[in-house]
């Protein structure tokens, strides 16, 4: 009996064992593929696609780097993630604060007008935002004779910073309920402002909820690219849509090794960040949020 | 409190609010506004005169066969997805939970990878699997059968290009969904099991009487979530690894919504798109929701 049954649990786990890997082989293989893919030469991409590359050719990340911007494009992705983040925490951190510690008239309407900003995802304003934008840019234009809003990536942060404020606000101002009042009481007590207590109390006790704000905001400003191919039609794109044309020309040019290294280009630094932070990651995202 | 003191307190929290509230009037609540109020009008684009035609709009679109295509096509990504995600990210949340073993970590680690790659990454990536001569696809399954795999246009064949749009999209969701399901599971005690064990009930028989209607509230909760991210998502995919394309055949309410009004510059009819999107996404949530209901089990 017992026999038979540890037997059954030896199969069982041997089959769980196999599910599993065939599952982490599905997802692994293609994005290792990638990477190798983007060090091979152009007539490799008419073999065998399993080969190994013959020998690493480097200079399809200088010529994705250089020629096809990409190295640009990562600035201006840098720039606009940073931005959107700092932006996103500023108007953020204060708002939550408020809502959350203080009674005042309409507190309960504010309350629910962020609530209600969870259900608009932004894929459903991007038209409208695009000619509130466009609308402004000829009205500037007679004006003081040139556009402003469009093709800037100041514009295009605060749009990042001010679709993700329901969700941060969210999350922060559930965070700040579960503090105890002592610690304000204590505060004012010892003679400190509204500011001072918040700045120098407040804030930095919700730094567990800041990261996770951060973490998650981070990968989807990085990763975000219909907004930015709206709103950014000029040359200072951001890294998703440089990789967007980039294999939108890549169909002509069947210039394969420049298309994979600027995928390793747009990949690496949210695998590199997922690799540091991946049990805060996971563990933050059952607080919520629907990914797109 | 004195009349002072009061007005710092009110200063303080306009303050706190305004840069939120003043952001949130200008970039959310004045475009959805706009969308329900553009839907009611002929509005060209570039011309600056817009007709008002009430719910005209809509009617069109009630017999617009390529919008009632791109709605097919979306029901039928949200059904495909929902069900093979779900049933998938169970077992494999099950079992990462249950099973002890070597290596259940990585196992976890490896799997959400998927979802923090960019849409536009996953499409590339999918490009080069599906690709008909040189693709990763092809290539294997030639292993099993030279001579029928020959060329198969996974992307290229209208029959079969939703099928591998579906399969990008589950293939992007498994993971997000099974580490959800996984800590509804870890809050399940274990006894509970143990007993059911003692009693003579086999795995299969613990997973549908033990572990689904314990976590049976997060699973409705990501109802909502397959809905609405599927509907997002299967925009974002299909604008970046399709077009739309062969022929309309992946298109989507979202994609055929920004074609209307960003290629077309039919303004108005792509917002009452926008409308119908926001109202079936609602519903079909709600009706999810209802259907779902069940008495909460307690432990």
């Amino acid at each position: 009996m017992t026999d038979t049954k540890s037997k059954g649990t030896k199969l069982y786990k041997l089959f769980v064992y196999f599910v599993l890997i065939a599952l982490a082989i599905v997802i692994v293989v293609p994005i290792a593929w990638v990477f190798l893919a983007s060090v091979k030469g152009n007539a490799e991409f008419y073999g065998n696609p399993w080969s190994w590359p013959k020998s690493f050719h480097w200079e399809n990340f200088t010529s994705a780097w250089t020629t096809a911007g990409m190295g640009r494009y990562l600035g201006n992705s840098v720039f606009v993630t940073a931005l959107s983040l700092v932006l996103l925490i500023i108007i953020a951190l204060p708002a939550s604060y408020v809502l959350a510690r203080f009674r005042f008239f309409g507190q309960k309407f504010w309350n629910g007008f962020f609530m209600l900003g969870l259900f608009i995802n932004a894929n459903y304003i991007v038209v409208p935002i695009f000619l509130m934008l466009l609308d402004g840019d000829t009205k500037l234009q007679q004006l003081i004779g040139h556009p402003f809003f469009m093709n800037n990536l100041w514009v295009l942060s605060l749009v990042y910073a001010s679709t993700a404020l329901p969700f941060t606000i969210y999350l922060l101002s559930n965070y700040f309920r579960t503090l105890p009042a002592s610690f304000e009481e204590a505060a004012y007590i010892d003679g400190a402002g509204y500011f001072t207590t918040f700045m120098k109390v407040m804030a930095p006790m919700a730094r567990p909820s800041i990261i996770t704000v951060i973490l998650f905001n981070f990968l989807s400003f990085w990763n975000e690219y219909i907004m930015a191919l709206t709103l950014i039609p000029g040359d200072n794109k951001t890294l998703p849509v440089g990789l967007l044309n980039l294999s939108a020309a890549q169909k002509s040019a069947q210039n394969y090794g420049q298309l994979y290294a600027g995928l390793v280009i747009v990949m690496l630094p949210t695998l590199i960040l997922y690799i540091m932070v991946q049990k805060q990651l996971t563990k933050g995202m059952t607080v919520g949020g629907v990914k797109g | 409190m004195n009349g002072h003191a009061k007005r710092t307190r009110s200063v303080f929290i306009t303050l706190a609010l305004a840069p939120a509230i003043i952001l949130m009037t200008i970039f959310m609540l004045y475009p959805v506004l706009s969308v329900f109020q553009m839907s009611l009008f002929r509005w060209g684009g570039y011309s600056a005169d817009k007709e008002f035609i009430g719910f005209a709009n809509f009617v069109t679109l009630s017999k617009d066969m390529n919008f009632i295509r791109s709605m097919q096509n979306t029901i039928l990504l949200i059904v495909l997805v929902t069900v093979v995600t779900l049933a998938f990210a169970l077992v494999f949340a099950a079992i990462l939970t249950r099973v002890k073993f070597l290596g259940v970590g990585l196992f976890r680690v490896i799997f959400y990878i998927p979802n923090i790659l960019s849409i536009v990454v996953i499409s590339a990536i999918f490009s080069a699997i599906y690709d008909p001569s040189q693709g990763l696809l092809n290539s294997v399954l030639r292993i099993f059968h030279a001579s029928s795999w020959q060329g198969v246009q996974w992307l290229g064949n209208e029959k079969l290009v939703i099928f591998s749009v579906a399969f990008a999209l589950i293939w992007q969701a498994i993971g997000y969904y099974m580490v959800m399901y996984m800590s509804a599971m870890a809050s399940i005690p274990e006894d509970l099991y143990e007993s059911a064990s003692l009693d003579g009930a086999s795995v299969l028989r613990q997973f549908f009487t033990i572990t689904i209607p314990l976590t049976w509230n997060t699973i409705r909760t990501t109802l909502t979530f397959f809905v609405i991210s599927t509907i997002n998502l299967s925009f974002l995919l299909v604008t970046a690894m399709t077009g739309g394309g062969p022929n309309g055949s992946t298109e989507v309410f979202l994609s055929y919504m920004y074609k209307q009004a960003n290629t077309n510059s039919a303004y108005g009819y792509g917002m009452a798109i926008g409308v119908v999107v926001f109202v079936f996404s609602f519903a079909l949530s709600a009706i999810l929701q209802a259907i779902t209901k069940r008495d909460v089990y307690e432990f």
